[in-house]
């Protein structure tokens, strides 16, 4: 039979009393939490050890004796100490005892009724007792479904750490306490803690009342009938600043919120998001500073114009070279001709339409600029927008264009079918088998043949226009994934990695102590921290990422047939 | 304590070492060969005479800085990722298993499983290249399945074909028998901690 004993390494050098703590019995293991020392009453011992049990959930009881004696063994003690399990039943009555400075402890077993004659063996495991009071477990996949099962089931390890964890209380009294108790733990030479901490906890409550209340107006205004019109609402849909704001709106909601954090995962999530937040508007203040430092936000609206002016000549270059003889191929005259001036129309009304805002660019760009101070964020996705504005025109070839094709591509895969002799049931939703009369087989083929030629011309059209949207579509896709970066990314977890590794722990590693034959075999258990995948990956923020809707092939597929891509698809709010 | 010499999959000789710490405490570590003088003076003198040679032929002197870069960050890189020194693995009863692997820049990486996801230690069998060769593993518990098997854990994993069949076989009791050819030598685990 083994037996293991978990046993703080602050509580080594304490003087001889009793141990209070956890007895496990499915896995043979006590937790010793804290030593009593000599004076004490018994009852008031029980009563303590009683009221501790109610407050922290803890199965705590005295689990046996600890002599720490700096001569040589003392008979009267040991008696002493024997006739204090009669006092304190428990099965089994640990006795713990040390000789001087020597290392090797001795332990036994003191069993009123002993069940089994075996030998025992002891394993005695040191802790940290602080550090593992701190310390969160992560437990693997395989284990998180069964931590549902109590009992058997439950890791020996998440035991130890939740018994410890849960005895906060028993650690706030220290030896100055005028208590009857006197107790060794890990804080018991004197509570610590920070004025500064306990300060901004005391303001923490009127700030999140202030913030909460502000909050609520801001998302009353918004969500007024006024804001709610099919044009407005259509558009705001469409701008992803308007989606971020709303995130952000979000975020601090639930920072703000007067409810505590019920577990740990809550409260690292509300961390995470408050250090995300600050650095975010960090971020954006200094890009702010830097913008309007020496006039960049004049000198950014004086070189936009001509940008613009310039894309719009680039685009009146390819359309002529599409006239003309494009990269060698032989194009209808008439239909490319038609095709290229009604484009060509179209950029002559877009760069009208610029050159008439042109004296509002500098105006409109200062006070949108200003919208930088409510983070990096933000201002990324006002860049977005305004590439998607500045682009319209090619988001509007690309539909004309891909409209034209797609309805070619129909055309011609029906007539194709008539072309055989068949044709598509619509009733049954397949091909069947039909005869047709001469004049409709001749005027068929007679369409048939001319949208046949004319598809090269169509599809070349369609494929330019489609090259450039997706060009943008990338640009803005990669802007996206930037902001959706800073987001998600669970920054006070990393840093709380780097700094104070033991509060995220994987697992925990053992060390074997020096040995003595004869004594029980010694281990130290330290905290085996997460990997910073692990902890990325663990407590990453909800993201609003957009993701590909398609997959590659129904990508192609869509684009061979000309259907309108929309390739990024904004992810549904995951709840918690 | 003692010690055996052997060879492993690679070829390069490798020392198992074993320790009992107590009853129910064993350990077993296996020394990898070290690094040798000879191949990191030969990859060294080959990247640099190459961009020797670039440099000559370019006469650009960037060459040289970055070939410099690269030994000095390729040589960091493979001691603190790639060669592995030591592994050992530590078998406390009742309390659970645990793999440590020292890398040769002194990082070690730790795992542990509690005896309880422990199913059993077993000896498999697999095919490397042209040999087959025979490595330890561990097999998890399925928490929802009492007869299943969640994962399969190798161990001493860059040294596969370890003297497993040294670790348990030479502790083995002359009277059972082991047939070289079976696919799973299920070895109960206190056997592997009493033996």
């Amino acid at each position: 039979m083994v037996l293991k004993v978990f046993f703080p390494s602050c509580c080594a050098t304490a003087e001889s009393g009793l141990l209070i703590g956890r007895w496990i019995p499915e896995q043979n293991s006590a937790v010793v939490l804290a030593v009593v020392h000599f004076p004490f009453i018994p009852g008031q011992v029980k009563q303590y050890l009683s009221e501790v049990q109610r407050v922290t959930q803890v199965n705590m009881c005295v689990l046996g004796s600890w002599s720490n004696s700096k001569q040589e063994k003392e008979e009267v003690l040991d008696k002493f100490l024997e006739d204090l399990s009669t006092i304190f039943s428990h099965e089994p009555w640990i006795q713990l005892s040390k000789e001087g400075d020597s290392k090797f402890w001795s332990c036994c077993i003191f069993q009123k009724y002993p069940s089994s004659p075996k030998e025992h063996e002891f394993i005695l495991v040191y802790y940290d007792q602080r550090k593992v009071m701190l310390s969160q477990l992560h437990p693997t996949d395989s284990l998180t479904t069964s931590a549902d099962h109590k009992g058997n089931d439950a890791s020996e390890l998440g035991a130890v750490f939740d018994t410890v964890a849960k005895s906060k209380v028993l650690f706030m009294t220290d030896r100055y306490d005028d208590g009857p108790i006197k107790l060794t733990h890990w804080q018991s030479e004197g509570v610590e803690a920070s004025i500064i901490v306990e300060l901004m906890k005391q303001a923490s409550v009127p700030v999140c009342v202030l913030l909460t209340f502000l909050l609520s107006l801001v998302s009353s205004v918004c969500k007024s009938r006024v804001l709610k019109f099919w044009p407005l609402s259509f558009i705001w849909s469409k701008l992803s600043t308007c989606e971020q704001l709303g995130h952000r709106l979000e975020h601090l909601q639930i920072i703000s919120s007067n409810r505590k954090a019920q577990n740990q995962t809550q409260l690292m999530r509300k961390a995470n998001i408050f250090v995300s937040l600050l650095i975010d508007v960090a971020l954006g203040i200094l890009l702010m500073s830097w913008l309007y430092r020496e006039n960049r936000i004049g000198q950014l609206a004086d070189t936009l114009i001509p940008v613009a002016d310039h894309i719009a000549k680039e685009l009146q270059d390819l359309l002529q070279w599409l006239m003309g003889v494009p990269a060698g191929l032989k194009m209808n005259r008439a239909l490319d001709q038609v095709l290229g001036r009604f484009f060509l129309y179209h950029i002559h009304l877009w760069i009208s339409y610029i050159h008439l805002m042109s004296p509002f660019i500098e105006m409109i760009l200062w006070y949108v600029g200003l919208s930088a101070c409510l983070g990096l964020t933000v201002a990324l996705s006002i860049l977005s927008d305004i590439i998607a504005l500045l682009t319209f025109h090619i988001y509007c070839f690309y539909v004309y264009g891909a409209r034209l094709y797609c309805l070619k591509i129909y055309g011609l895969s029906s007539l194709w079918r008539l072309f055989r002799g068949k044709k598509w049931n619509v009733l049954r939703q397949r091909v069947d088998s039909c005869s047709y009369d001469l004049d409709q087989l001749f005027i068929g083929t007679l369409l048939f043949t001319i949208l046949l030629f004319l598809l090269p011309t169509t599809a070349l059209y369609y494929l330019v226009f489609t090259l450039l949207r997706l060009l943008v579509v990338v640009v803005q896709g990669l802007i996206h994934l930037l902001v959706d970066l800073i987001d998600s990314l669970p920054l006070y977890s990393v840093i709380l990695r780097l700094c104070r590794s033991y509060r995220l722990a994987a697992s925990v590693k053992f060390r074997v102590l020096e040995q003595k034959p004869g004594k029980p075999l010694r281990l130290l258990m330290q905290i085996n921290p997460l990997s910073y995948g692990s902890v990325v990956q663990t407590y990453r923020l909800t993201s609003y990422a957009c993701y590909p809707k398609d997959s590659w092939s129904s990508l192609c597929k869509k684009l061979f047939v000309g259907e309108l891509i929309y390739p990024w698809k904004h992810k549904e709010e995951k709840q918690d | 304590m003692e010690e055996g010499m052997y060879r492993a999959v690679s070829g390069g000789r490798i020392a198992l070492q074993r320790r009992q710490y107590s009853a129910s405490c064993r350990e077993f570590s296996v020394r990898c060969p070290r690094l040798q003088l000879r191949s990191l003076s030969a990859a060294t003198c080959s990247v640099w005479l190459a961009a020797y040679g670039l440099f000559v032929l370019s006469q650009n002197s960037m060459v040289l800085s970055a070939a410099i870069f690269i030994t000095l960050i390729g040589l960091i890189v493979y001691l603190h990722f790639v060669k592995i020194d030591q592994e050992s693995l530590l078998v406390i009863g009742s309390l659970g298993i645990q793999m440590t692997s020292s890398y040769a820049s002194g990082k070690e990486n730790t795992t542990f499983i509690e005896m309880s996801q422990v199913k059993d230690v077993v000896i498999n069998e697999a095919i490397y290249m042209q040999k087959v060769i025979y490595y330890l593993c561990i097999l998890l518990q399925d928490p929802r399945e009492p007869h299943g098997v969640s994962e399969v854990v190798p161990l001493f994993q860059a040294v596969l074909q370890i003297p497993a069949r040294r670790i348990i076989c030479e502790e083995r009791k002359p009277s059972v028998g082991w047939f070289p050819h079976s696919c799973f030598l299920v070895q109960p685990l206190e056997e592997l901690i009493h033996c």
